[in-house]
């Protein structure tokens, strides 16, 4: 029990001892400050579910510096996203762009929103008409009401 | 038959998709570069550390430019095919040597056999960001004008050389 309770201590206490963020060369705070925000929406190729700012693959590290490379040589946030773009393709975007190849990606969604929207009205539409209560026929309404009658009669 | 058919014809279009969606490989990202002049670079040789090359050197030939370094694991892999290419003559191949360092990329050589016309070397993987380099082993077919025809991304296999960077470099050659 208590090794139990030495191990989750340790389970609680370790990871955050351990857990750095990518290395920071944090010469001006505020360059390293605007890096990472432009970088937290930039895709690493290597491990592509982390953003350039929270990945450690050395490459990030690389695009990390050549960003703050560029921001010390007063490129716009823009400029370097270009810069990327022309080396590494739309793909390095967290938020790729509205273009004829990402219609699909951009629009697909409401397309598929209104294609289920239209499903359900006639669906329901349908469902309405089917639920709708049907006619009695004038011999169905006296059977109807004699069986009212009848269990009216026993109840009381 | 409607109930039917419609559950059944969206499940076959949800099974096309998920077959198209498991066949890309997400590793394959589509460079930019393909069709645009390859980026200049003048650096320093690998062999002989006193000489550099210039990608203005090789203009007005068709050239592989592949990216290689030692402690790449799957450079190994493609690395005999580069060697054998290189004995064909085909075309030539030059390598640039990805953030390594120069001891241990000539011993890799000693070891492996060396297959570049000339190898570069790119310490700091500058021109490798410059090329999108991302995952080495790369490897990319340059035209006579100096423009990226093809980027083989990962290594270098029997089929793509025989399907794809053959044809395109005797088509280029021609």
């Amino acid at each position: 029990m208590k090794k139990f309770a030495f191990l989750l201590a340790l389970m609680l206490v370790l990871p955050s001892s351990w857990a750095k963020e990518a290395v920071l060369v944090a010469e001006d705070p505020e360059i390293e400050r605007r890096m990472i925000h432009l970088s937290e929406d930039l895709r690493c190729l290597v491990c592509q579910n982390e953003s350039l700012a929270g990945s450690r693959a050395d490459f990030a590290n690389d695009l990390r510096r050549e960003i703050r490379e560029q921001m010390k040589d007063n490129k716009s946030d823009k400029e370097i996203v270009d810069f990327l773009v022309a080396r590494y393709g739309d793909f390095v975007l967290y938020r790729p762009p509205v273009k004829p190849t990402t219609f699909l990606l951009w629009f697909g969604p409401f397309v598929f929103l209104a294609a289920g929207a239209i499903l359900l009205f006639f669906y329901l539409k349908r469902r309405r008409r089917q639920i709708e209560d049907p006619a009695l026929s004038e011999t169905q309404r006296q059977q109807a009401e004699a069986l009212l009658k009848d269990s009216k009669g026993n109840n009381a | 038959m409607m109930r039917y058919l419609l559950p059944l014809v969206a499940f076959s279009v949800l099974v096309v998709f998920l077959l198209i969606g498991l066949n890309l490989n997400p590793r394959q990202v589509p460079s930019p570069l393909i069709g645009k002049p390859a980026p200049e670079f003048q650096l320093q040789q690998l062999q002989d550390s006193n000489k550099t090359l210039t990608s203005k050197e090789n203009l007005g030939k068709v050239w592989l430019l592949n990216v290689w370094a030692s402690w790449c694991v799957s450079c190994r892999e493609e690395h005999p095919l580069l060697v054998e290419l290189a004995k064909s003559g085909i075309v030539p191949v030059y390598g640039l040597n990805y953030k390594d360092e120069r001891d241990l990329a000539l011993q890799w050589l000693k070891q492996f056999g060396d297959p570049y016309t000339v190898s570069i070397r790119d310490p700091e993987g500058r021109t490798g960001i410059d090329y999108g380099v991302y995952g080495v082993p790369e490897t990319y077919v340059i035209d006579k004008n100096g423009v990226i025809r093809y980027k083989q991304i990962g290594p270098v296999t029997v089929e793509a050389l025989e399907t794809k960077i053959l044809p395109l470099v005797k088509e280029l050659q021609g």
